[in-house]
């Protein structure tokens, strides 16, 4: 990684994805999110700009206030229930993102295909893997049932592939309303953050566009890593980079780094 | 890799049921004599979730039985799946995510015993597999639902869709999960088996209600008294329950809420041996923690003293 990753030095992966991450999420909204780059970027936000997001944790936790040196591992563990509202139970917790209370689901990197359809479970034939991923975990029922999902991840190569293996988590499937007429009729992926820039399903064929690079970035460099034909807006927009204050409070929930690299 | 129909067979369950004891009488057994209850070839569903309230102290005893042909359930399964694997237990995994988590990498064992073909692993969504067992527990042979439309998960199973009758949209029926035996961790029971849970509930209660024979082990064994001055908190009522052990720290090192934390470093320790030795690193882990220690107390003498204390500290300080 560059030493000026989203043009700022000293920048790591993690924290570029979380503090953009964070930047998507608005006050008073209620965001189903994942471990890793989506917690990072929740808490984040909490503490900047969204001191009424609601946060729900797939391990069946509401509203927690996690503490900054015991960020959780897992979203299964006492570390995610800190200070959390209500305990309501595994099942229940997703059966409340079916009914449609969550705003924004929000998920980490995987093998991404130009639909927006990830796979976490297996490279090759399912039956007789190359490589078995660890599975969907929640992440197949947050994108299926949240009002707008966004996916966050590092942007390599090995990751965003023209049309992956199998759809463990369906974005917008073949594209069109393909989605839709699968019988998901809620909700959708809406926004792609990676270490590179942000990027959008163009509305028709709901195929991968780049919506805007990080500061330092070229489409070039964008399309490079990208081995399927990607839209570009025109004109591409460039994000503001990672402020001192954002870096800071980020760095200071997590101050062994264990999170961010 | 399709479902079984005895799986969804809801009219063989309610006869299972009815035609077992529900006496309100002890439960209380030994350990021993609860894991003696899980029968070569059962489908064996967990409680807890990850590392949070697994009921090892009861899986290591069951595994010190040598069992063989099992189909382990559980939504997100850690390492106890990859015992199973080496140690020759399991057939099939029924799951949503197999592994430690995110510091501890992809499972090489899940990997090695999956790629190869030794064990099947039958992949659900974690909503999808909780409506499986939430379904069993409400006595129906399936549960409409939207999650997993559209994903190739659908067809992992052989998931089937309905048209609803009412709006005429179209909706997945995910088809009911009736294990044969439910192991369980919690808090406290009294004698009858009347037990509660401390903090997240996890999917404890459906895997109860849905299973055809319910072993549960406990931190404590409290008077019956004590759980009527608190009846709100109870899960499980002591009818739904076959046998209980008391089996104080009986998920470590895995978790239990507000009682004692994880040890990650013991993870790490796990994961280190499979990264030196791959699944020779597994049979070491077995021959020290699972078949070497004859008993519970045995078990719990191979760690410090000193660790248990701080992980008990941590415990009641992250649920205060």
């Amino acid at each position: 990684m560059s030493a000026a990753l989203g043009g700022a030095e000293g920048v790591t992966a993690n924290e570029l994805l979380a503090v953009m991450g964070a930047r998507e999420l608005k006050d008073n909204e209620t965001v189903f999110t994942g471990v890793g780059a989506p917690m990072l970027a929740s808490v984040l936000a909490q503490r900047l700009h969204a001191p009424g997001l609601t946060m729900m944790v797939e391990g069946g936790i509401v509203g927690p206030q996690w503490r900054p040196g015991w960020l959780p591992i897992s979203t299964n563990e006492m570390r995610a229930a800190y200070h959390a509202q209500m305990l309501p139970g595994i099942t229940d917790a997703f059966l409340l993102a079916q009914r449609g209370f969550f705003d924004v689901g929000f998920i980490g990197g995987a093998q991404i295909d130009q639909w927006g359809n990830l796979n976490t479970s297996a490279i090759g034939d399912y039956d007789r893997p190359k490589v078995r991923l660890p599975g969907s975990g929640g992440a197949n029922d947050i994108i299926s049932l949240c009002r707008a999902v966004i996916i966050l991840t590092a942007h390599e190569k090995r990751r965003f592939i023209p049309k992956v293996d199998f759809i463990t988590s369906p974005g917008h499937v073949a594209g069109g309303d393909s989605r839709r007429r699968s019988g998901l009729l809620f909700g959708g992926v809406t926004r792609v953050v990676t270490t590179l820039g942000l990027l959008d399903f163009e509305p028709e064929s709901r195929r991968m566009r780049l919506e805007a690079v990080h500061p330092g970035v070229t489409v070039e460099q964008v399309r490079d890593m990208t081995p399927f034909d990607l839209l570009v807006a025109d004109p591409v927009k460039t994000t503001t980079p990672p402020t001192a204050n954002e870096l800071g409070l980020l760095r200071s929930l997590d101050p062994e780094r264990q999170f961010i690299g | 890799m399709t479902i079984a129909p005895a799986e969804y067979d809801f009219r063989a369950a309610r006869r299972r049921l009815e035609a077992k004891p529900k006496s309100a009488g002890e439960k209380l057994v030994s350990l021993e004599d609860a894991a003696a209850r899980v029968s070569d070839g059962a489908t064996v569903a967990f409680g807890g979730i990850l590392y949070s309230r697994t009921p090892l102290g009861l899986f290591r005893t069951i595994l010190r039985r040598r069992p063989r042909h099992l189909t382990l359930v559980r939504n997100l399964m850690c390492y106890e799946g990859e015992w199973a694997m080496v140690a020759g237990a399991v057939d099939k995994i029924v799951t949503a995510w197999m592994g430690i988590g995110l510091p501890w990498g992809l499972s090489r064992i899940m990997r090695e015993y999956v790629e190869s073909g030794r064990v099947p692993m039958e992949e659900w969504s974690h909503l999808g597999l909780g409506l499986r067992f939430r379904a069993a527990a409400m006595g129906l042979p399936f549960l409409p639902t939207l999650t997993m439309l559209g994903s190739d998960l659908m067809g992992v199973g052989g998931s089937k869709t309905l048209t609803c009758p009412y709006t005429g949209e179209t909706l997945h029926a995910v088809p009911a999960l009736f294990p044969d035996v439910a192991l369980l961790h919690v808090h406290r029971a009294d004698r009858f088996g009347n037990c509660q849970i401390d903090g997240y509930p996890h999917m404890d209660a459906d895997i109860a209600f849905a299973s055809a024979t319910v072993l549960v082990t406990a931190e404590e064994i409290v008077s019956e008294e004590e759980i009527r001055r608190h009846p709100d908190r109870t899960v499980i009522p002591g009818f739904v329950v076959d046998a209980l052990a008391h089996v104080p720290w009986g998920s470590y090192p895995h978790e239990c809420y507000g009682l004692y934390d994880s040890e990650p470093g013991h993870f790490g320790e796990y994961v280190a041996g499979i990264q030196a030795e791959g699944a020779r690193g597994v049979e070491r882990y077995l021959e020290r923690y699972v078949y070497g220690a004859a008993s519970h107390a045995d078990y719990l003498a191979l760690f410090s003293e000193g660790m248990r204390d701080a992980a008990a500290e941590r415990g009641r300080e992250l649920a205060s």
